[in-house]
């Protein structure tokens, strides 16, 4: 196959302060799917056009916030690689391997905490459940979607922005280690070389993983979940203020990735995002870059500013 | 039952109800005084010290609320319904919110906060 090493986010971790209204949000609203509780009380969930176990965990916590975020790659020989390259960059720290079925329908996991702080997986197995599309067996003659969909219904989900300070350790080790090409890049007027913001690709999206420099650590900014068009995303608005959710922005457009997006907030006050759009990336795609005195529409396009909320609310 | 609700900062003054949160009655009579983050009780932007008065409160991220300042009455709007008249001071992340707005206009507040690390090598 093309498309290696390290295929694509496979699952986010997320804190919530109560589990009850972060599941009508996270199910009722945005339309995962529950596909298992486990022991420890956290609720695993998929996105309806995703084929593996879970790509959303929930846990009830003190604390807001992202607990980790995980990355699926193409083989188990593949993880052993990585982790080992991992070790090796002297880039990341507390490293350690999760056992298969810590999660539910999941293999083992290579753990390791990056340069921005933040806590990130490798995988190379989950079960696949299917999108339940298929008419005369799982992928068999499939529908384009299935019956039963619950409010914004969003397909899959693509990507985190991560907030952190040490941003040009976490690029070194996303582009050199893992693989990962970066798409677009927010850099000083003033400092032509000096990053602030980084959208890094493992595959054919505008982003995988996002990190802008702040002077934190560790700390998440959004977590988005795809729609497939333009019309969708008015559509969750529709939906986001007829259930009073807490709404960021939008709908409106990023300059960046050209995505078409709703910011919003979980029940916690985890940001979520919905967008369609955006590009195909590949990996001899030349860098786009944005200076930061053209971050406004870099970031919202319309309205060519940032909003309050943008740099400063975050978990 | 309504209840005033003082924001000592700016004088500001606005009614809400026992079952509305205070940020949500701010923003309800399109009020401004009090930063308006998540409104879901995670990001702290909204956190006051509550000066005045009785209120309910419902759980708050840890991240942004110690437990100490919990019991000292320094809370976030989003999370308490006022039981009597209020009279809150803002503070906490406010501060921080309005460098991030000032230096919005100028430079984002990127080269005066965030070179502590080293550029990017050139390519």
């Amino acid at each position: 196959m093309a498309l290696t090493g390290v295929l694509r986010p496979g699952h986010v971790a997320l804190r919530v302060l109560e589990m009850e209204p972060a599941l009508k949000h996270y199910r009722d609203v945005l339309g995962l799917i529950e596909v298992a509780r486990d022991d420890k009380n956290r609720v695993f969930l998929k996105a309806w056009d995703e084929h593996d176990h879970h790509s959303v965990v929930l846990r009830e916590a003190d604390e807001a916030g992202m607990d980790y975020m995980g990355w699926k790659v193409d083989s188990p020989a593949t993880l052993k690689k990585l982790a080992a390259d991992v070790e090796q960059s002297g880039l990341a720290t507390e490293m350690s391997w999760i056992p298969a079925g810590e999660h539910p329908a999941t293999g083992e996991r290579f753990r390791f905490t990056i340069p921005t702080g933040h806590v990130m997986e490798l995988f190379a197995e989950k079960a696949i459940v299917g999108n339940n599309c298929g008419t005369d067996g799982q992928d068999i003659n499939p529908d384009p979607w299935p019956d039963g969909l619950k409010g914004i219904a969003a397909t899959r989900f693509d990507h985190c922005l991560l907030y952190g300070d040490d941003l040009d350790g976490s690029v070194k080790l996303f582009t050199e280690v893992l693989g990962f090409g970066i798409a677009e890049q927010v850099m000083l007027a003033g400092d032509k070389k000096f990053m602030i913001g980084a959208f890094l690709s493992c595959s054919n999206k505008a982003h995988d993983v996002a990190f802008i420099r702040q002077p934190v650590k560790g700390k998440f900014h959004h977590a988005s979940f795809e729609l497939r068009s333009w019309e969708q995303v008015l559509r969750a608005g529709d939906i986001l203020s007829r259930t009073k959710t807490s709404i960021d922005i939008g709908p409106t457009r990023h300059g960046i990735t050209r995505g078409e997006t709703i910011y919003f907030f979980d029940p916690s006050g985890n940001r979520n995002e919905v967008f369609s759009g955006g590009y195909i990336y590949y990996p001899d795609k030349p860098v786009i870059t944005w200076y930061d005195e053209s971050l406004g529409p870099a970031i919202f396009y319309h309205d060519r500013k940032l909003n309050e909320a943008f740099l400063s609310v975050f978990t | 039952m309504k209840h005033t609700v003082t924001i000592e900062n700016t004088g500001e003054t606005f009614r809400c109800d026992e079952e509305t949160n205070v940020l949500l009655g701010m923003e309800q009579l399109c009020r401004k005084g009090i930063p308006v983050g998540c409104r879901n009780g995670g990001c702290g932007v909204c956190k006051v010290q509550v000066k005045k008065g009785q209120y309910a409160k419902r759980k708050m991220s840890r991240g942004v609320v110690s437990a100490e300042e919990e019991a000292s009455g320094c809370v976030l709007a989003c999370k308490i319904f006022p039981q009597s008249d209020l009279e809150v001071e803002v503070v906490g992340k406010m501060a921080r919110a309005i460098v991030a707005q000032q230096s919005a206009s100028s430079d984002f507040g990127f080269t005066t906060t965030m070179k502590t690390n080293k550029p990017v090598e050139e390519k």
